[in-house]
């Protein structure tokens, strides 16, 4: 599996585009949270959260399967749940005597309801970062108070990722002109490929540290002091504080019909 | 350009709540204590630096080389960050890596975010740092040392990560101990060694290069509380590992409840009344031995950091 290095946010004319990025960001984190509330085999719940995710794609002019398409990320992992349906006791749900295996029926419910959440929690992160661009993010996470500091790291690796990944780029493609393969001869053993890979890293490490040195000696001779400013600022108008309140009302509901059986 | 991601990466859906706030509450102290080291370390280089640092990690991890059957290794970067850096400014580096990972691509869950910082910006650069430290005080500080401690300390930090993990999964009754332990760290034994051949490779480069860039992470400051940090926490997830929440049986209430006999009754129809749980964070009982043994850690650690300072500022030499 592997995620392509482009920038992820989405610009459309959308009200969720033009919303206060706290509101995203606070809504994202609380259905995420809700998600890992609803209680194993609540199908109802699950099913309204992820209704609520395709409505939020639809809204903000994705498309409805917009995140959909996308989830697919957590799959791998999936793995370190794939024991349970054997390993939790209950009723058989498929028994195979031969192998002394049972799949039961706990055991089913809790698997599934670990792959819906991690599905629909997915979508909402990847929603989260489609709709909102991501200076509007850092500046989210500096106004909800975290700490100026790890913000602005954050600012300044997100600036320099694609900078960076160029000269990865780079390297890797002289690392290829540089290794033919020659007939008759064997390939070069895995350590040895192992350590050309760490001699880039080495000398990716070094190219970066310059760079920093030069962007510190840019920033201090235009009167750099510690503290990063930035421009964007965000009001809380109505239109945020009602979708704050009607997102959050949703997803309490939603969460509510895990009582329902 | 195209970026795998390790299996290190918990997405949101594998721990439970009351897991994943522990973890976040355990993020923010290191976070802090990691802040406040790299200002004094760095002053008003730390913001620039450190940027363009885990800029640097997370472009090195898309370094890989071909091992076998379409599988590749690559760097995680946590030891290697710590040794060039420090742990403390590791630390800080790796949340940068971990938080645009999360947020950008989602590689890694938001509420599991937590966990995925002290799993892979905490628990490997401590590791890595203090492993690398520990060879370079025994065998002296040689290249030879250098790269022999950068190989143990990057191997075991991978492995110690994917087992912080994989208890953290047990807690959560996501995958059983006795499978996941040693399937994860099984796996992470060999997804180490990549890890560790690059580390080596690098610090090679940088030995013969500019080994004065190795020698400022020897004396970051974390130097001493480096192992009585780790230890603190490595210390506290063996006991919530070894407490009855990571038994056999991912869900220790539903287990006891079998045992007793009511999990008929519990499908009788006051089920319908009283469903497993009503307020998710009151009436659990995981969840209070879970937030019991967060206490339990965080005054482990606190012990710990206690006992690191005093012990520095008696040094002749602080860190």
């Amino acid at each position: 599996m592997h995620i392509d290095l482009t920038d992820q946010y989405q610009h459309k004319e959308s009200l969720i585009h033009h919303l206060d990025p706290r509101v995203k960001v606070v809504v994202t984190l609380f259905f995420i949270l809700v998600v890992g509330l609803v209680r194993h085999g609540s199908w109802i719940a699950f099913g309204a959260l992820f209704l609520g995710v395709l409505g939020y794609a639809a809204a903000s002019k994705l498309g409805m399967f917009y995140a959909v398409r996308r989830s697919f990320i957590a799959i791998p992992f999936l793995l370190a749940a794939a024991p349970l349906p054997f390993i939790i006791p209950g009723p058989a749900l498929i028994s195979f005597p031969a192998l002394n295996l049972t799949i039961s029926e706990p055991g089913t419910i809790r698997f599934v309801s670990i792959m819906l959440r991690t599905f629909i929690a997915v979508q909402a992160g990847i929603l989260l970062a489609a709709t909102t661009p991501f200076p509007d993010l850092v500046w989210a996470m500096c106004s909800l108070r975290i700490p100026r500091p790890l913000v602005a790291v954050i600012a300044f690796m997100y600036r320099y990722i694609f900078v960076l990944a160029d000269e990865v780029i780079r390297l890797m493609r002289a690392r290829a002109a540089r290794s033919p393969e020659i007939p008759g001869k064997g390939k070069p053993s895995l350590l040895w490929r192992g350590r050309v890979t760490g001699s880039m890293v080495g000398s990716l490490f070094l190219r970066s540290l310059d760079r920093s040195e030069r962007v510190y000696g840019a920033m201090a001779s235009r009167g750099y002091d510690g503290e990063m400013r930035t421009y964007s600022t965000f009001q809380m108008r109505g239109v945020d504080w009602i979708s704050l309140i009607v997102f959050s009302l949703l997803i309490l509901g939603s969460l509510s019909l895990m009582f329902l059986r | 350009m195209l970026f795998s991601p390790t299996p290190l990466h918990i997405p949101d859906g594998f721990l439970s709540i009351g897991v994943s706030i522990v973890g976040w509450i355990l993020a923010v102290v290191f976070i802090g204590i990691a802040l406040r080291q790299t200002k004094d370390q760095l002053g008003e280089r730390q913001v620039p630096l450190m940027g363009v640092i885990a800029a640097f990690i997370f472009a090195a991890q898309a370094i890989n080389f071909p091992v076998a059957a379409g599988t590749s290794g690559h760097l995680l970067g946590g030891t290697l960050a710590a040794i060039v850096l420090g742990p403390w400014a590791g630390t800080l580096v790796m949340t940068a890596v971990i938080s645009v990972q999360a947020l950008l691509f989602q590689d890694g869950g938001l509420l599991a975010m937590g966990w995925n910082i002290l799993n892979m910006g905490v628990i490997t650069t401590f590791t890595g740092y203090a492993v690398y430290m520990l060879v370079i005080r025994f065998l002296g500080s040689t290249t030879r040392s250098r790269l022999i401690g950068g190989f143990v300390g990057a191997w075991l930090s991978v492995i110690v990560s994917a087992m912080a993990a994989a208890i953290e999964l047990a807690i959560s009754g996501t995958s059983p101990l006795y499978l996941g332990l040693p399937a994860m760290a099984g796996v992470h034994a060999i997804i180490g060694l990549g890890e560790a051949i690059i580390t080596v490779g690098a610090i090679g480069l940088l030995q013969a290069s500019r080994p004065e860039v190795l020698t400022t992470g020897e004396t970051a400051p974390g130097k001493r509380t480096a192992t009585f940090t780790l230890v603190g926490l490595l210390v506290a997830l063996g006991v919530a590992a070894f407490s009855p929440l990571a038994s056999a049986h991912p869900d220790g209430l539903e287990f006891i409840a079998e045992l007793q006999g009511f999990l008929g009754l519990a499908q009788a129809p006051s089920y319908e009344l009283m469903p497993d749980y009503t307020l998710p964070f009151l009436s659990d009982p995981v969840l209070t031995t879970i937030l019991a043994v967060a206490v339990g850690t965080l005054i482990v650690f606190g012990l710990a950091w206690l006992i690191a300072r005093s012990s520095a500022q008696r040094g002749t030499v602080r860190d």
